[in-house]
């Protein structure tokens, strides 16, 4: 079973019906044992930083992520839900950045590009050994942001050029991101979330 | 790689249909919206609008599952506007599975309501549609309301730099005088509007030939909408982004059907 993690973030419709076509149970949950315990959990996200760890944390969010970290269950960040696993984002922080998971170190910072957001299809640079991008290639993926973590963390760094260098993707052992929208990019998309779901 | 320029057909829909009119007037039919939207993804559409142009309450509840039901097909991206007032209207329509909102009338009459929607669910959800016009205000551009048909005295740059600064992702620019009419998008409009804003802009109104597309690119539109021209199969999807691509603008290819 994969549970998407309903913190007040993100269309939660559209992440549980693409999840869905890869043929395994989808349940939509704040449930803390469900959350720890599913096979793959999915953490989405829209909107500014601190408001999705506001959120996070009113449901215990950032400690459901640390205990399947720790107990190596598979976990999938998508766009502000990728920004909350570093240790800071910067977003409307005046100086001061918000803290996030912290599973990886780095700061998610605003992207040096003249027409912000970065909104639309834009493509990814995966290395060979990409499990997410297994079989997907010369693809375009959806993006809605204007903040991105710019330092490589992880084992495996996908990188996409908008104005500057940025993490469009990281695998890490049992913790994968992903900067854009799989469940928005169309049949690209889908493949990536039945690579994903392959691992389970 | 390049961030691609994205091809949105406008599905325009009444009381469950689509229609499309000329300078939103003289509406006729054209089709069923989830089987049209479903279609146009299939085709390669890299987003998709629908506008509810319904004038009853009864309307935009079958709008709200027409979007129910388009979402659940449909992965890609799919902006809903019309009749927007409030935020609890948004999370009505982003909980039925739009991912982003286009308001108009409501911010001119209440420019807060930008904001409010802004900070509760961020900016990226949010799209201005400036409905706009020439006509004697400072910039030469003029915004409407009702389709086009009622003044409202504003100046089209300037509402836009103000609703820029209050918090909308992106700006759909529809030109009235070019609505429907397949002449062309309003280059100028387009140039003037970018000179001001730093969100993406959309043009909108006015798509004829293959080359009014490449145009309003070159004015500095980032995406492309478009609806009589894709309805009623003067050129499809395919055929613009070929276009594009032949001359070396950025597009987001699918596989071949």
């Amino acid at each position: 079973m994969i549970a998407i993690l309903d913190y007040g973030s993100g269309n939660l419709r559209s992440a549980e019906r693409a999840f869905s076509t890869s043929g395994i149970e989808v349940v939509v949950t704040s449930d803390e044992h469900i959350a720890i315990e599913a096979q793959g959990l999915v953490v989405p996200g829209v909107g500014a930083f601190a408001a999705c760890m506001q959120g996070l944390n009113a449901i215990n969010g950032a400690e459901i992520i640390r205990k399947r970290v720790a107990a190596e269950r598979p976990t999938l960040g998508i766009c502000i839900g990728m920004q909350i696993l570093f240790a800071l984002g910067d977003e409307h922080s005046e100086g001061q950045p918000h803290r996030g998971v912290g599973i990886w170190p780095g700061t998610v910072s605003k992207i040096s590009a003249e027409i912000l957001p970065h909104m639309g299809w834009n493509t990814v640079d995966a290395p060979d050994a990409s499990l997410l991008f297994s079989g997907i290639s010369q693809e375009s993926f959806y993006f809605v942001h204007s903040y991105a973590a710019k330092t490589p963390q992880g084992q495996m760094q996908t990188w996409t050029n908008y104005g500057e260098r940025f993490l469009s993707a990281v695998e890490d052992g049992y913790v994968s991101a992903t900067q854009f929208h799989p469940e928005k990019s169309g049949n690209a998309g889908l493949a990536l979330i039945k690579n994903w779901t392959s691992t389970l | 790689m390049t961030l691609s320029v994205r091809i949105i057909p406008c599905l325009d829909v009444t009381d469950g249909r689509v229609v499309k009119g000329v300078n939103f007037t003289n509406l006729v039919d054209a089709g069923d919206p989830v089987e049209m939207a479903a279609l146009y993804g299939i085709e390669g559409a890299d987003e998709l609008t629908f506008l509810d142009i319904s004038a009853s309450s009864s309307g935009r509840e079958t709008t709200l599952d027409i979007v129910r039901r388009t979402a659940e097909q449909v992965f890609i991206p799919l902006t809903v506007g019309g009749g927007i007032r409030s935020v609890d209207d948004v999370d009505r329509l982003l909980r039925a599975g739009a991912d982003k909102i286009s308001i108009n009338t409501s911010a001119i009459a209440r420019p807060q309501l930008i904001a409010e929607i802004a900070d509760r669910f961020g900016s990226q959800v949010l799209v201005l549609s400036v409905d706009s016009r020439r006509a004697r205000t400072d910039s030469g551009f003029e915004v409407t309301t009702h389709g086009g048909r009622e003044g409202t005295g504003i100046d089209a740059l300037a509402w836009v730099e103000k609703a820029c600064a209050l918090g909308v992702g992106e700006i759909l620019l529809n030109s009235m005088d070019a609505d429907g009419t397949r002449a062309g998008y309003d280059i100028g409009m387009i140039t003037a509007i970018r000179g001001v804003s730093k969100v993406p802009l959309i043009a909108s109104g006015g798509a004829g030939s293959l080359e009014d597309f490449a145009a309003a690119l070159d004015a500095g539109a980032d995406a492309l909408l478009a609806a009589s021209v894709f309805h009623f199969g003067i050129h499809r999807i395919h055929d613009v982004k070929s276009y594009l691509a032949s001359h070396d603008y950025p597009v987001r290819t699918v596989a071949a059907l």
